[in-house]
């Protein structure tokens, strides 16, 4: 009888196992988004706990370090309000010529930021979570970036909170362009599970005369990501296969070790 | 064992689950997260009944898949397996002894995400693996060593600040009296 009491365990616990991993991937990410909703009361708890520290700052500081702050942003906001109208002005130029070229038209991005309210517990995926969902308007594939540069894109959606997978997961895969003379085209990959400031830049093609330094934007092909988002610099680079391709080493924008918001980019 | 070391069990697994995705600091300066369930495993299967062992592994797992980019179940077999074995041989076992503890919660530390890692490799997946991923598995392997004492020693005092305590027996027996005044 104690025996059978084990093996019965045993049998039951694989099974369970194998009916998970038997559903339909749609049910499974269903079922995925129900077990991480038990979490929520205790995303509210850690937003609580992470605001204390910030208010209780709020609320000491003298007047006159306030007045001194809030004159600083006067002067950032004016000084941006100008450089937004040279940007319209750019834009609507842009806009023209690329008219007179029939070329399409460049949308205005649209933004939502977003807190990072978790970070995966497993060493071998880098993702994060956070707190915009699908009733936000959120869908999966939109990309996501910080005023570095880029980050990822959304891997999961929910109801209140997305997965987003970052730059350097073997599941977050870009197509880039180095900016330089050749316009060297390539595939930003998985980077070692330590570093996550560095990724690989591969399938560049063979003999491409990179630098170090040079900067690293996206490409826009692939349907994902738009054109032009800030990826990284250049590292060192080296031919792979007897020169039949190169490969660099890319060091990231944006700081993925230290993210507590990000924008999600709308089309 | 009774309900309410199960559900203490159970509460402390959902809780280090939060933990490790909501606290990066570990991550931060060695460069890997520290799993607690593996140690949590080693005192369940210890000290519990197989249907604990059980519903740690599957809630546990199924947890930690929530929050991670696993795929859901992928955590459930290896800490099971680990738990398993470890019930199995038990009484063989000085769990009392904070060094036995100590060795239990390094090898499952160490053979928890083994199996999880050539599950996923087995399930086509492609996770994130190199020459740094044998400095994470040792930072989690000294990590989960280093837990298992400590919780042992916090279920031990929830034993005894929320269980209900043996009855002291008194040296007195009444037919062991002896009586006086009589001839």
């Amino acid at each position: 009888m104690f025996r059978k009491k084990h093996y019965l365990a045993l049998g039951a616990v694989t099974l369970v196992a194998l009916l998970i991993f038997s559903l339909p991937q749609r049910e499974v990410s269903r079922f995925k988004l129900a077990v991480g909703g038990l979490f929520l009361p205790l995303f509210g708890l850690l937003n609580a706990t992470q605001q204390l520290p910030g208010d209780a700052a709020t609320a000491v500081l003298p007047r006159r370090e306030l007045l001194k702050e809030l004159e600083n942003l006067h002067r950032e906001n004016q000084q941006l309000r100008v450089q937004e109208l040279q940007a319209a002005a750019i834009a609507r130029e842009n806009n023209q010529l690329r008219a007179l070229l029939n070329r399409q038209r460049q949308m205005p991005w649209k933004l939502k930021l977003a807190n990072v309210v978790l970070r995966d517990p497993a060493n071998w995926w880098r993702t994060v979570q956070i707190d915009l969902g699908s009733r936000d308007g959120l869908r999966e594939n939109l990309p996501v970036l910080t005023p570095d540069g880029l980050v990822g894109r959304v891997s999961s959606v929910g109801v209140t909170r997305s997965q987003v997978v970052l730059l350097g997961d073997p599941n977050c895969r870009v197509s880039a362009r180095v900016e330089n003379q050749a316009h060297d085209m390539g595939i930003v990959s998985a980077s070692g599970p330590l570093d996550n400031a560095l990724v690989e830049l591969t399938y560049l093609a063979g003999g491409a005369n990179l630098k170090p330094g040079e900067n690293v934007v996206t490409s826009g092909q692939g349907g994902i990501y738009p054109p032009g988002i800030p990826i990284g610099q250049i590292v060192d680079s080296r031919p792979v296969e007897f020169g039949l391709y190169t490969e660099a080493r890319v060091k990231l924008s944006a700081k993925l070790g230290g993210l507590e918001q990000v924008w999600v980019l709308f089309p | 064992m009774n309900a309410l070391n199960t559900t203490l069990i159970l509460a402390a697994a959902f809780l280090a689950v939060f933990g490790e995705a909501a606290f990066s600091v570990l991550r931060h300066w060695l460069g890997a997260q520290v799993d607690l369930l593996p140690a949590l495993m080693v005192y369940s299967a210890l000290n519990t009944d197989i249907v604990t062992v059980s519903l740690l592994a599957v809630s546990g797992g199924l947890w930690f898949d929530a929050l991670s980019a696993n795929p859901l179940g992928a955590s459930v077999m290896p800490l099971f397996a680990v738990g398993f074995v470890i019930y199995l041989q038990r009484e063989l076992i000085l769990r009392e002894l904070p060094f036995a503890q100590f060795v239990l919660g390094a090898i499952a530390s160490a053979v928890t995400p083994a199996l999880t890692i050539l599950l996923l490799l087995t399930g086509g997946q492609e996770p994130l693996f190199g020459w740094g991923s044998i400095w994470q598995w040792l930072v989690m392997t000294a990590g989960g060593a280093v837990a298992t004492p400590i919780v042992f020693e916090f279920f031990g005092w929830c034993q005894r600040a929320l269980g209900y305590q043996p009855r002291v027996e008194t040296s007195f027996r009444p037919d062991r009296e002896i009586r006086r005044g009589h001839n």
